[in-house]
């Protein structure tokens, strides 16, 4: 199951496990098959990557420009150095679409989103018992956030410091 | 004491919805027990021997009479009547049910408390100097700092989901009473020799449990400003680099350790680098804002010294030990801050009862603005007591059995819940420190014996931090036997070390003995003026190993 903030959404990405890609016009390729992947691609045609958690940013930097979009691998739900991966990724210049892969719990929803992440792809087992509607009205139990620079707008501090102006400008 | 505003009171109200949403989820089967763990952790929730365990937090060990008294009748409504005050400074409430967590949950946001991230592999909660505002050795109050973080760290959305949990602490004085090297990251405000800003040191890496480490500095001037960025700099290195193939490698500890401190250090530095420092930390108006709340209270201008309390002292010798022992001097003039000792020999050290903490309560709103604080040796504070008031207040803390003058004395025993309570535990250790307590418990030996921390885990977890007790004991079992080892040296302030085994495995009941004969080679040995601390780091232990291979000849 894919789904993003307004909810669950359609896959028109095709996975592929070599990079013998063809001429699929949305293909996603595993990290080791990137480099000969971008080398066969066609024109017009567009290419993701699915990469580990554990992948070093300054590999993958060069290619960014590349890329339509990256999945970030998450072996399990409580191991969470997807989320910092996303932010380099963001910070690096990424401007595709990110998503997370893998047994997510609807609780990391906003995290995930907040991070950078645009989308979760569920593995069956965990779409299975935990459906679409749960994952957004968990987004509604989180507001906002003490952190600045997670997400747009809606953080506390920023919040705060946009109320002591107005009181100071009225 | 700081005071939430409307954005701080949603985001606990929305927690509190959050968990009612989560449990029932985890009912209704959306959630594998597996998966709802981490999220009863990150709401206090645990699973012990007996029934589910509730730790609520307690941010910097700061309380109103206010928040006393609700978690006297969470104590009394949901639980035995009483709670156990931690050495993280937090409660713990031991036979509450999982269906009434949410309704506990919502009268803690009541008082403006909660139970956020007090477990899983998040950043716990802040603790800070137990004197801070108060103490004469302060260079500045790290209660800002500590609130700060709270809500920094508060469902942090990158660092949430770490690969072990993540313990900060703050000083701001000379001396370290919040053994902030123990901690996986220490803050120590301190003033840059040159600009004299007050800087922060951030040392990281520290923590006790199987592997104990000490923390070790990576930026000795942090301006203040930064700190966010900083910090965000160094989760980031941790979550992404921090071992997650083992749990007991996965502290941070381990991941300074293994790549080595430098390496480390140019790690977080490089990823702060990067950073656009302003767009992270918080803004100055922000920083006053909080600041603001820990403001001194409106003392009275008072002489140094009272009359009335020396004429009292005079007139009764008890109570004038115990002002020798239990209170502290304060940077106003005329106060005192006041230590009320959680452990009155033959009690569980840091419990508390639930009529204990309304007594409490109402002595602070009496006679301390309100205020108590939770130290991490599980005693509580009365911060700011005028000297006039000192004796009034011994009575009734007399009559509610809280009057014991052992504040950092050989009966000011730390110790875990162990098997009473905790479902790993592989030995006893609230026992043991009673059986150690009736020993020691006659007033001139405690004085005789001077300042000396035993501190007691029931396994290899080190929650009763024995690792860095002057004399620290392990409760460990072997062939179905507890087994007690005794370690030497250990020390939690700014000179923080780990302590050596002297003993590998004693019996429950040979525990007291070994104590007695430890501390009758101190007696013996120590020059004059010398502490047991003290006297350990110029002998070693040669001595005392030597006083028990007597002791196994005579047998
Ligand atoms: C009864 C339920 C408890 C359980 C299941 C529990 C579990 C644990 C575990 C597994 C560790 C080791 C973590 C590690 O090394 O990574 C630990 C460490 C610790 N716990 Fe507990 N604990 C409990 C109660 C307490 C209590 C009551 C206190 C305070 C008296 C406490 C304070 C600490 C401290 C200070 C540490 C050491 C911190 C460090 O390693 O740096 N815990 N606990
Ligand atoms: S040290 Fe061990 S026995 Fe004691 S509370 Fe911690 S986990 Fe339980």
């Amino acid at each position: 199951m894919l789904l993003d903030r307004n909810g669950p959404a359609s896959d028109s990405w095709t996975h592929s496990d070599g990079a013998a890609i063809g001429n699929i016009p949305l293909a996603l390729v595993p990290w080791e098959a990137l480099p000969e992947a971008l080398a066969n691609r066609v024109p017009g045609q567009q290419i993701g990557v699915v990469v580990p958690g554990s992948l070093a940013i300054a590999e993958i930097e060069a290619l960014l420009p590349e890329l339509a979009l990256i999945a970030i691998g998450f072996p399990a739900y409580s191991d969470g150095r997807g989320f910092s991966l996303a932010r380099r990724l963001r910070r690096a210049g990424f401007t595709g679409r990110l998503r997370a892969s893998g047994p997510l719990i609807v609780d990391q929803f906003a995290y995930a989103l907040f991070c950078g992440f645009d989308e979760i792809a569920l593995p069956a087992s965990s779409a299975g018992r935990q459906p679409a509607e749960q994952w957004q009205r968990a987004l509604s139990h989180v507001g906002a956030r003490y952190q600045r620079g997670y997400g747009d707008g809606g953080n506390i501090l920023d919040q705060r410091r946009a109320k002591r102006l107005a009181q100071a400008a009225g | 004491m700081y005071r939430y505003d409307e954005f701080d009171e949603r985001f606990v109200r929305e927690r509190v919805e959050q968990f009612s949403d989560q449990v029932a989820r985890r009912l209704d089967g959306s959630l594998t027990e597996d998966e709802f763990k981490p999220l009863r952790l990150k709401n206090g929730v645990y699973l012990q021997l007996h029934a589910y365990m509730l730790r609520i937090a307690i941010p910097y060990g700061t309380l109103s009479s206010r928040q006393l008294r609700q978690l006297a009748l969470i104590g009394e409504r949901y639980d035995r009547g009483y709670g156990h005050f931690t050495t993280r400074t937090n409660l713990q409430f031991n036979w509450p049910k999982l269906r009434d967590v949410p309704e506990i949950l919502g009268l803690l946001a009541d008082v403006e408390m909660h139970c956020i991230q007090t477990s899983g592999n998040c950043i716990r909660n802040v603790t800070a100097d137990h004197f801070a505002g108060i103490a004469r050795d302060e260079i500045e109050d790290p209660r800002p700092t500590a609130e700060l973080i709270r809500q920094w760290s508060s469902q942090h959305p990158e660092f949430s989901y770490l690969p072990r949990k993540f313990k900060i602490a703050v000083t701001g004085a000379e001396q370290d009473r919040a053994v902030i090297k123990a901690h996986d990251i220490g803050l120590r405000i301190r003033r840059h020799p040159d600009t004299h800003e007050t800087c922060y040191e951030v040392s990281v890496g520290g923590g006790l449990g199987r592997t104990p480490m000490i923390g070790k500095v990576v930026r000795d001037y942090l301006p203040k400003a930064d700190l966010l960025a900083y910090l965000e700099a160094i989760m980031r290195v941790y979550n992404l680099e921090g071992r997650r193939d083992n749990k007991y490698k996965a502290r941070v500890k381990i991941l300074v350790h293994e790549t080595g401190l430098e390496e480390f250090t140019r790690r977080v530095e490089a990823e702060f680098a990067e950073l656009d420092g302003p767009s992270i930390n918080a803004d100055p108006a922000e920083v006053s804002r909080i600041a603001a709340y820990f403001a001194p209270p409106t003392y009275r201008a008072l002489p140094e010294r009272s009359t009335a309390l020396e004429t009292a002292r005079a007139g009764n010798p008890d109570f004038d030990r115990w002002v020798e022992v239990n209170t502290t001097a304060h940077k106003q003039p005329g106060y005192a801050a006041i230590t009320i000792s959680l452990k009155p020999v033959g009690e569980a050290p840091g419990d508390a009862t639930s009529e204990q903490m309304r007594l409490v309560a109402d002595l602070a709103e009496e006679f301390s603005f309100s205020e108590i604080r939770v130290t991490h040796a599980q005693n509580l504070v009365l911060p700011h007591v005028k000297l006039s008031d000192l004796f009034a207040i011994w009575r009734r803390l007399g009559e509610a059995g809280l009057s014991s003058a052992n504040i950092g004395l050989i009966t000011d025993i730390i110790a875990c819940p162990g098997l009473d309570y905790c479902a790993l535990a592989t030995a006893r250790s609230i026992p043991i420190a009673q059986a150690i307590a009736r020993r020691f418990a006659e007033d001139t030996r405690q004085k005789e014996i001077g300042e000396l921390n035993i501190k007691i885990s029931g396994c290899i977890n080190a929650c009763g931090h024995h690792h860095v007790g002057h004399i620290g004991i392990l409760g460990l079992e072997k062939r179905g036997i507890e087994s007690y080892q005794i370690t030497l040296g250990g020390d939690a302030t700014q000179d923080a070390a780990i302590g050596e085994i002297l003993v590998p495995g004693l019996a429950a009941e040979e525990v007291p003995d070994a104590i007695e004969r430890i501390v009758a080679v101190y007696l013996e040995q120590r020059q004059a003026g010398e502490s047991f601390i003290e006297n350990v780091r110029r002998l070693g232990l040669a001595p005392f190993k030597a006083a028990f291979l007597e002791l196994d000849r005579a047998a």
